[in-house]
C-alpha cells in the first residue's frame, strides 16, 4: 500500500535547496492532514556541497525523512542519472504522491518518471488538495488560462509539479527531528547519454532574475527603442525588480528573448507587474495574469491590458516613467 | 539521417468545447499549428538545408481534420508525413499519447534518429509528451532546446535555455528534442508548396496499423482524467484613469508600490 508525501529537493547550481521545495512542503503539511498525518519525505540529489546545510533546511521545513543521494557524478543535473536514482527510490519507498517543482530541470525529470511507472502527472498545478476519496485533486490552469481543469491520478504514485511561487507560503516552519537517509548510489549500468559541455549565464539588466523577482516592470511595443528599454532597467533597477518585455518588442529587436514574457516566452508570477507600452494580446496575458498586482499605462485607451489591469492609466510612457524615476531617487 | 516530428492541432484558445467526459472537443473547432511545433519544423528543415540526406517526417494524432497541419509541414519542405488517428484514441493524457506517438515512430518510420518536438502546446500545456515519447523509445531527452548547433556522427550538439543561462549538450543519438521558440522564425510554404501538399498521400494509422493494445490508447490507457473542468474567478476590473496629469499618474503608481 503506497504511503506517504515524497517531495523532490532540487537544488540550484551552488547545490543548495530551491525555495520551492520549501513552497512543496508547506502544502504537503496541508495534504498530510486530510490523509491522517501521513509522512513527509524528501529526495536529496546531488554531490556533498552544502549537505549540512540543506539538512538544517529540510529539518526546520517538516520533512520527516530526506533519502540523500550524493557522488560527484551527481554534480550537474543530468536526465539519465537522476532519473535513475530517484526511480529506485520510488519504488524502494512507494509513496502515495511525488510533488515536484515545475522548474526546467523538475519538468524534465517529473515525466521521465511518471511515464517510466506509467502513472500520471499533472502539471503546473495552482492548487493540491485530497477529495473525499482521499486522491490527489491537482487543479490547474488549462487553454492559456481559459479554463481550470481537476485532476485525479488511478496510479501511485499521483504526481504533481507546481510552478515556484505560485503557493503562496504561509507559515509553516515546521521543526521535526528529521531522519536522513544515505542512499547507495551505482550508476556503474547507466548510460549518461548526455553531456554538459559548456554553461554560459545569463547577461542580466538586472541583479534580480526574472523568474524570481517580485516586481517587473515589462515593455512592449509602445517603448519604441532600445533607449525606451533602458528606461525600464532604471526603473527596475530602482525597484530592486527585472525587465520583461512583449513578443512585440523581442520582434523588434528591442528585447532579448530570453525576458519575453508570454505563450513562447516565460510564464511569471510578481507581486507587482507594470507592462509599459503592451497592448495585452492574450499571447502576452497568458504569461503574466497570474500577477498579483497589474499597473498598466498605455496611450491608447482601448488596449486589451486594461481589462486585466488592477490600476490602468492612459497616457504617455514617455513622460509617466521619468517623473516615477525621479520620484523614486528622491526618496532614497 | 531520419528525423521525425511530432505536431499537433491545437485550438484557438478563445473557442473551447468539452465533451460528456471532461475532455476536450477537438472536432468543429478552429485550429491552428501547435506555435512551438513549427519551431522544431523549421529547426528540422534547417538541418536539411546543410545535409539533403536528411528526410523529415511529420506526425500528429489527432482527428481526420489533423491532416491540414500535416500538409503544412509538407508544404515548408517536410518530405512526408501521416496522422495517427482512431476514435479509440480519445481521451488520451500524456501518458497514453506519448506511448502512441512513439509506437508510432517506431513501426512507420525508418530509425529516426531525432525525434523533435515542440517544448509545450499551447492548449494543454503540459510539456511532457516529448519526454513521455524519449522513455517509451528508450532514447535520449532534452528539453527547453533553443538551438540544434549540428547533429552528425551520431551525436547532436544542442543548447539548452535554463532559468539561470544556457547550456551546451552533446547528446548521444538517438534522441528526443523538446524545442523552444527559437532565434529564427518558421518559413513560408515553398513556391510549389501548396502544390505539393495537394499532391502528398497523407496515411492515417488506426491502433491496429502500429499495433498498440487498446487498452493502452486513449481514456483507457491514461492514468489521468479530468474530474472537474471550470472557468476560473474573473477578475474584477481595476480602476482605469484618463485624462490625468503627469504627477497624478505617479501618484496612482506609488500607491500600488507602497502597498
Amino acid at each position: 500500500m503506497a504511503k506517504g508525501i515524497l517531495i523532490y529537493a532540487q537544488t540550484d547550481r551552488q547545490g543548495k535547496v530551491l525555495n520551492v521545495v520549501l513552497e512543496l512542503a508547506c502544502v504537503a503539511q496541508n495534504l498530510s492532514k486530510k490523509l491522517g498525518n501521513c509522512e513527509i519525505s524528501a529526495i536529496l540529489i546531488g554531490d556533498d556541497v552544502n549537505l549540512e546545510e540543506n539538512k538544517v533546511l529540510l529539518s526546520q521545513n517538516g520533512f520527516d525523512k530526506v533519502y540523500i543521494a550524493t557522488s560527484e557524478n551527481l554534480k550537474d543535473y543530468n536526465t539519465d542519472y537522476y532519473s535513475n536514482v530517484a526511480l529506485k527510490i520510488i519504488k524502494d519507498i512507494e509513496p502515495e504522491i511525488v510533488l515536484v517543482g515545475a522548474t526546467t530541470q523538475g519538468r524534465d525529470l517529473a515525466p521521465v518518471i511518471s511515464s517510466t511507472l506509467n502513472t500520471g502527472l499533472t502539471a503546473d498545478c495552482t492548487v493540491l488538495d485530497i477529495n473525499e476519496k482521499g486522491q490527489l485533486a491537482a487543479t490547474r490552469p488549462t487553454f492559456g488560462g481559459n479554463l481550470m481543469a481537476t485532476i485525479l491520478c488511478k496510479n501511485y504514485p499521483q504526481m504533481a509539479t507546481v510552478r515556484p511561487k505560485v503557493l503562496k507560503k504561509s507559515e509553516c516552519k515546521i521543526e521535526k527531528n528529521t531522519q536522513f537517509i544515505e542512499v547507495e548510489v551505482d550508476l556503474t549500468q547507466v548510460e549518461k547519454r548526455v553531456e554538459l559541455v559548456d554553461f554560459k549565464p545569463n547577461t542580466q539588466l538586472t541583479d534580480t532574475r526574472i523568474d524570481e523577482a517580485e516586481i517587473i516592470v515589462a515593455g512592449g511595443k509602445g517603448m519604441k527603442s532600445a533607449q525606451g528599454f533602458e528606461l525600464l532597467e532604471e526603473l527596475a533597477n530602482l525597484l530592486g525588480g527585472s525587465v520583461g518585455a512583449s513578443r512585440g518588442a523581442v520582434d523588434m529587436g528591442l528585447a532579448d528573448s530570453s525576458i519575453q514574457v508570454g505563450q513562447t516566452g516565460k510564464t511569471v508570477v510578481p507581486k507587482i507587474y507594470i507592462a509599459c507600452g503592451i497592448s495585452g494580446a492574450i499571447q502576452h496575458t497568458v504569461g503574466m495574469s497570474g500577477s498579483d498586482k497589474i499597473i498598466a499605462i498605455n496611450k491608447d485607451k482601448n488596449a486589451p491590458i486594461f481589462k486585466i489591469a488592477d490600476v490602468g492609466i492612459v497616457g504617455d510612457v514617455f513622460e509617466i516613467l521619468p517623473k516615477l524615476i525621479e520620484k523614486l531617487k528622491e526618496r532614497r | 539521417m531520419n528525423i521525425a516530428v511530432c505536431v499537433k492541432q491545437v485550438p484557438d484558445t478563445a473557442d473551447i468545447k468539452w465533451t460528456e467526459h471532461n475532455t476536450i472537443q477537438r472536432e468543429g473547432v478552429e485550429s491552428v499549428i501547435n506555435p512551438f511545433d513549427s519551431y522544431a519544423l523549421e529547426t528540422a528543415l534547417r538541418l536539411k538545408d546543410k545535409d539533403s540526406a536528411v528526410k523529415i517526417t511529420a506526425l500528429t494524432m489527432g482527428p481526420l481534420q489533423a491532416e491540414e497541419i500535416i500538409r503544412k509541414a509538407i508544404s515548408m519542405g517536410v518530405d512526408g508525413g501521416f496522422v495517427v488517428s482512431d476514435r479509440k484514441f480519445a481521451g488520451a493524457d500524456t501518458v497514453a499519447t506519448g506511448r502512441t506517438l512513439a509506437i508510432a515512430i517506431k513501426t512507420k518510420i525508418e530509425n529516426a534518429e531525432i525525434v523533435l518536438c515542440g517544448q509545450f502546446a499551447t492548449d494543454g500545456d503540459t510539456a511532457q509528451t516529448g519526454p513521455t515519447i524519449s522513455t517509451n523509445l528508450g532514447y535520449a531527452l532534452v528539453t527547453y532546446v533553443k538551438e540544434i548547433e549540428n547533429a552528425e556522427n551520431g551525436y547532436a550538439i544542442v543548447k539548452r535555455e535554463v532559468e539561470d543561462g544556457v547550456e551546451t549538450l552533446k547528446v548521444k543519438l538517438p534522441a528526443v528534442l523538446c524545442m523552444l521558440k527559437c532565434d529564427y522564425e518558421p518559413r513560408r510554404p515553398l513556391i510549389n508548396g501548396f502544390k505539393l501538399a495537394q499532391n502528398a498521400e497523407i496515411p492515417f494509422y488506426s491502433h491496429e496499423d502500429i499495433g498498440i493494445e487498446p487498452e493502452k490508447v486513449g481514456l483507457k490507457g491514461s492514468p489521468t482524467c479530468v474530474s472537474k473542468a471550470f472557468r476560473p474567478e474573473q477578475k474584477t476590473s481595476g480602476e482605469i484613469f484618463e485624462n490625468i496629469s503627469t504627477d497624478e499618474a505617479v501618484e496612482k503608481i506609488l500607491e500600488v508600490l507602497n502597498g
